[in-house]
């Protein structure tokens, strides 16, 4: 069968995340195109974090959905541009706080410096949160913002530990990126 | 426009050599968030590694992949920095794994990320459209990184007096190594040539004054980095290389080709 697009892109539509079911590759931004190459159809997808051991999982769960509708087609992975945690859409920030992982704020500013910048500016724009406050992290149980971080790395390369200091539960925290 | 292979190896071979390294205190963590930091910082520059020696498989073509690049050179095709490659202790104590040295690691994971998030920052700016993708997403990472040691650098230095003593000791140790940062070789004019331009003089300056500023509040000194200027980035390593190259490529040498 000759598959339109738009089908291609309902049926990626139940690809989930392989760590994280709740959200699917498209609401995280993962799923960046979906064309007609030369022997089918290519879907393209970006990597995450570098580390993220479940990317390889994501190329062949993509590759299933394909072949389980009886599509023709391929993964290609495209590194530019690079992924960014600013990707994920209102709908699965909920489904994330739902599932009780915070989701990130907005990732932090990277690139060249401004034009006349000081030494100083420079240097201090790498240093995170040496020029910013640390981002005030709402509990996704209780919604309060009394919490802390009890661990900048946590269980997998895309989330940080928190706990809450009112309700008590330590949460992950889906790192900015 | 492509990065030339040398330049591409030396940066996969920085990533991957620190992060087999790192992974050594997976399990001997001196705390249980220590554990999972250093992990989790193994699998970023592991992860780093893997972009960049799929990039340069690419340059190569054949039946060259990233694990060839990674498991079937031996020491003298690597092109890190001999800080990278390291064992986490001073040069003068023993040899038993128990040796490890937290100040050591803290140290030297400073220094090298003070000096990769600069250059990410200027890699991102590259002509090649894939190496400043890999540096976008890199530069994020080091940065993570940078806090981490700098919080640690702070706590070591301004701790105990022998937290204090170790973690100076260690700088002592490890800082003639970064010379070979700022030692320009073949591989860099040829990158330079390619249209990989770096800006080395503000590259130094912006690593100095994270150095000099982290050290200030760790109330650390900062020792000379007179001495022997090492030059594995060109391939001449010091004897650890391949002990460390021994454990991470056995498995693959043993079952070639083997998929799990």
């Amino acid at each position: 069968m000759t598959a339109t697009l738009d089908h291609v892109w309902t049926v990626l539509d139940a690809v989930a995340d392989p760590e994280i079911p709740v959200v699917s590759l498209r609401e995280l931004g993962i799923l960046r195109d979906v064309r007609m190459g030369p022997d089918g159809v290519e879907v393209v997808i970006t990597p995450t974090y570098s580390g993220c051991p479940a990317m390889g999982q994501m190329a062949d769960d993509v590759a299933a959905a394909l072949a389980a509708h009886g599509i023709a087609g391929k993964v290609v992975t495209q590194l530019s541009p690079a992924w960014t945690t600013d990707w994920i859409g209102p709908a699965a920030r909920d489904k994330l706080r739902a599932y009780g992982i915070a989701p990130p704020q907005a990732a932090c500013g990277s690139g060249a410096p401004r034009a006349g910048a000081t030494p100083q500016e420079r240097v201090l724009r790498f240093m995170p949160g040496a020029s910013q406050v640390q981002p005030v992290v709402p509990c996704p149980q209780c919604g309060s913002t009394h919490t802390v971080e009890t661990s900048p790395f946590g269980s997998t390369a895309c989330k940080a530990l928190y706990k809450c200091l009112s309700c008590q539960e330590p949460f992950d925290y889906f790192k900015p990126y | 426009m492509k990065t030339p292979l040398n330049y591409l190896l030396h940066l996969a071979d920085n990533a991957v050599v620190l992060g087999q390294r790192n992974a050594e205190w997976c399990g001997h963590g001196p705390i249980i968030e220590e554990d999972l930091a250093l992990a989790n910082m193994s699998l970023d520059l592991i992860g780093q590694a893997r972009l960049l020696y799929s990039e340069a498989a690419k340059l190569i073509g054949g039946d060259a992949t990233e694990d060839t690049l990674a498991y079937f050179r031996d020491v003298p095709d690597f092109r890190n920095y001999t800080l990278l490659e390291l064992p986490h202790r001073s040069a003068l104590v023993g040899y038993a794994k128990s040796d490890m040295d937290y100040g050591t690691t803290i140290a030297r994971n400073f220094l090298y990320s003070a000096l990769m998030v600069p250059l990410w920052s200027q890699l991102e700016q590259s002509a090649d459209a894939n190496l400043a993708a890999i540096a976008a997403k890199s530069l994020k990472e080091a940065s993570y990184h940078l806090r981490h040691s700098r919080d640690w650098l702070v706590k070591l230095g301004d701790g105990t007096d022998e937290s204090h003593a170790r973690v100076q000791a260690a700088l002592e140790h490890l800082m003639p190594y970064t010379q070979e940062f700022w030692t320009q070789s073949a591989m860099e004019k040829e990158a330079a040539e390619a249209g990989i331009v770096i800006d080395w003089p503000q590259l130094e300056a912006d690593w100095n004054a994270l150095v000099d500023a982290a050290l200030t509040d760790a109330t650390l000194k900062r020792p000379s980095s007179v001495g022997y200027v090492t030059q594995g980035k060109v391939g001449s390593h010091s004897e650890h290389l391949g002990f460390l190259l021994a454990e991470m490529q056995s498995l693959a040498r043993a079952h070639p080709g083997a998929q799990w």
